[in-house]
C-alpha cells in the first residue's frame, strides 16, 4: 500500500473537485434554456460520471502497488492499440502480425517494465518490434501497400503502447530525496494531464473563438489553450509538495505537460479526421474511446519520463550513458 | 446461464458495439440475414441479441462445420440452437428450406448468411436464392438485413488465432418481397441493404 498523508490530499482533493463538478453541472442542467446547451451539459454529466469511475479505477491501482498500476497501463495500452488499429485498414497479411504485436510484444514490453530492464524497456519496441513486423508481414506475402501497413501498425505501437508505458515508468525511477514517493509523482502527472484537458476544454467552450488549426480539430481554440495552460500551470505549481520539484520545477514540467498534451491531442484528432470519425471508440461514456482520453497522456509521459531521469535521478549523470 | 456467459464474452471479447439503426429490439418474428465473412458472424449476431430475442432465434448453419468433433457440435445445439443444413447436395428428403420453415415455427426467428459461405472479399458474394424462398413462403415474418463490420479482421477465413480489434454490427430496415418481384430483383435489393449498412460503420 502506498499510502501517506501527501497521497491522501490529493486524492481528496481530486474526489472534492469531482463533487463540485458534479453539483454544478447538476444545478446547471435544471437552468439551462436552450436545447444545444442542455445537450452540452448532459454530455458533461455523462463525463462526470465516467470521471468518477476512471477515478475510482486509478486509485485503487496506485494504492494496491506498482504491479497493478503498471498492469492498469498495460490493459490501457491493449484497449488503445485496439481502437487504433480497428481505425487503421490493414490488410489480411497482417492478421498474423497483430497476433504477435497484441499478444506477444504489447505483454513482453510490459513485462520488461515491471521486471525493472530498464534497457530493454528501452529499446524492445523501437529495435526488436519495429524490425520484426515488416520481417513477419513479408513472410506473409502481402506486397499491397506494405510500407504504409508497416508504418501504421508501428506507429501504433509507439504510441500506444511505448509512449503510455512511460506513465507507469515513472514509477520505478531512482529519484533524489523521494525514494518510496513515486507513486505522487504519477498521480501527480495524470492529474495534470486530465486537468489541463479538462481546463482547455471549459475555456474553449466558455470564451474560445479564435481557432488554433481549423482543419485538424475545430474544438481547439487559442483562449482555451491559454486559459487553460495558465490555470492548469497554477495548479500543477501549487501541487508542488507531492512531487520531487521545487515550485518553479513544477510550474515548468506542468507547462510542458499542456503543450505536449495539447500537440498530442492536436495529432490524435488529425488522425481521427483523417479516418472521419469523431472518437477513437466507445469504451467510455461521454468521452469516446480510451484513446481519447490517453491522446494527450501519449505524447507528454515520454517527455515527462526522460527529463525527471536526467536532471532528478540520483545516480551521477556520467553512469546513465 | 451459460448462453448468457458465452453471449457476454463473445461480445467483449469483440468489442461489439451494435446499433439498431433501421428497427429495434423486437420480439415479432425475424429472420436477420448478413454479410459473411468470418466464423465469429453467427455467433456474434446471436450474442447481440438481448436476451429475450436471443432465447428464441436460432442460428441456421452448416451441418459440415458444426458437426465436427465435441465441442462445435455441443456449442450447435445447446447454446446456438443452431439449424444445421445441408448447404453441398440439398435432396429431396433434406431439403434445407424445409428445415429452416420448420426450425422457425410460430414464434422463431432465424440469422441467416444468404452468401451461403464465408469470404475474404469486400464485397459480398451474390444472395443465394434461400432467402427469397422463405420470404415467399413466410410472407408476414420481417427480413432484417444486417452488416458485420471488421469480424473478417478478427478472425479471417483460415485462421485460427484472432487479432482483438473492435467489430460492430447495423441492424437495418425490415425489407418484405414486393408484389410481383422476381428472385433476381428480390435478392439484389436483399444484398444491396446489407451493403448500405457499411457507409454507417465507417
Amino acid at each position: 500500500m502506498n499510502f501517506d498523508r501527501e497521497l491522501t490530499w490529493l486524492i481528496f482533493g481530486v474526489v472534492a473537485v469531482l463533487v463540485v463538478a458534479s453539483l454544478l453541472t447538476h444545478l446547471m442542467i435544471k437552468r439551462a434554456r436552450t436545447d444545444g446547451a442542455k445537450a452540452t451539459l448532459e454530455n458533461v454529466a455523462a463525463r462526470t460520471r465516467a470521471w468518477w469511475w476512471m477515478v475510482v479505477i486509478f486509485t485503487a491501482a496506485i494504492l494496491l502497488g506498482k504491479t497493478t498500476t503498471t498492469l492498469l497501463f498495460g490493459l490501457l495500452s491493449f484497449m488503445a492499440l485496439r481502437e487504433f488499429i480497428t481505425l487503421t485498414p490493414t490488410r489480411p497479411g497482417d492478421h498474423r502480425t497483430l497476433f504477435w504485436v497484441f499478444f506477444v510484444i504489447t505483454p513482453l514490453h510490459y513485462w520488461y517494465l515491471l521486471d525493472g530492464w530498464y534497457g530493454m524497456f528501452s529499446i524492445f519496441i523501437p529495435v526488436y518490434a519495429f524490425l520484426f513486423v515488416p520481417i513477419r508481414s513479408a513472410l506473409a506475402g502481402d506486397c499491397d501497400h506494405f510500407l504504409e501497413r508497416t508504418a501504421k501498425i508501428q506507429w501504433g505501437l509507439l504510441i500506444c503502447v511505448y509512449s503510455v508505458s512511460h506513465a507507469p515508468a515513472l514509477l520505478s525511477l531512482d529519484i533524489k530525496n523521494y525514494a518510496g514517493e513515486n507513486a505522487k509523482l504519477l498521480f501527480w502527472f495524470v492529474v495534470v494531464v486530465e486537468i489541463s484537458d479538462v481546463l482547455q476544454y471549459v475555456w474553449g467552450k466558455t470564451c474560445g473563438k479564435r481557432k488554433i488549426a481549423p482543419t485538424v480539430s475545430p474544438n481547439k481554440t487559442w483562449e482555451g489553450l491559454i486559459g487553460g495552460g495558465f490555470s492548469t500551470v497554477i495548479i500543477g505549481a501549487a501541487l508542488y509538495w507531492v512531487t520531487p520539484f521545487y515550485p518553479l520545477q513544477a510550474a515548468g514540467m506542468t507547462a510542458l505537460i499542456v503543450m505536449m498534451g495539447f500537440l498530442g491531442g492536436l495529432v490524435m484528432s488529425a488522425i481521427k479526421r483523417d479516418r472521419g470519425v469523431k472518437d477513437w471508440g466507445h469504451a467510455i461514456a461521454g468521452h469516446g474511446g480510451v484513446m481519447d482520453r490517453l491522446d494527450s497522456l501519449c505524447f507528454a509521459a515520454p517527455v515527462v519520463f526522460h527529463i525527471t531521469r536526467y536532471y532528478f535521478d540520483s545516480q551521477p549523470l556520467l553512469q546513465k550513458f | 446461464m451459460i448462453s448468457g456467459l458465452i453471449a457476454g464474452s463473445l461480445r467483449l471479447a469483440t468489442g461489439a458495439l451494435a446499433r439498431w439503426q433501421g428497427c429495434g429490439p423486437d420480439l415479432r418474428q425475424r429472420i436477420y440475414f448478413a454479410n459473411h465473412s468470418s466464423n465469429l458472424d453467427g455467433p456474434l449476431l446471436w450474442a447481440s441479441l438481448p436476451a429475450p430475442l436471443r432465447v428464441r432465434t436460432r442460428l441456421v448453419a452448416a451441418h459440415d462445420y458444426w458437426s465436427v468433433g465435441k465441442i462445435r457440435p455441443w456449442m450447435a445445439q445447446s447454446v446456438f440452437r443452431a439449424v444445421l443444413i445441408e448447404r453441398k447436395r440439398p435432396t429431396a428428403d433434406c431439403n434445407p428450406l424445409d428445415t429452416m420453415l420448420q426450425a422457425m415455427g410460430d414464434d422463431h426467428s432465424l440469422i441467416i448468411f444468404p452468401e451461403g459461405g464465408r469470404h475474404n472479399d469486400p464485397e459480398p458474394q451474390p444472395f443465394k436464392a434461400g432467402l427469397f424462398h422463405l420470404a415467399r413462403r413466410r410472407p408476414e415474418v420481417e427480413l432484417v438485413p444486417v452488416w458485420m463490420e471488421n469480424l473478417n479482421r478478427i478472425l479471417p477465413k483460415g485462421e485460427i488465432l484472432p487479432a482483438p480489434l473492435l467489430g460492430s454490427l447495423v441492424f437495418g430496415t425490415p425489407i418484405r418481397l414486393e408484389e410481383g418481384e422476381t428472385k433476381i430483383d428480390f435478392l439484389a435489393r436483399a444484398r444491396q441493404s446489407v451493403i448500405c449498412l457499411r457507409d454507417i460503420c465507417r
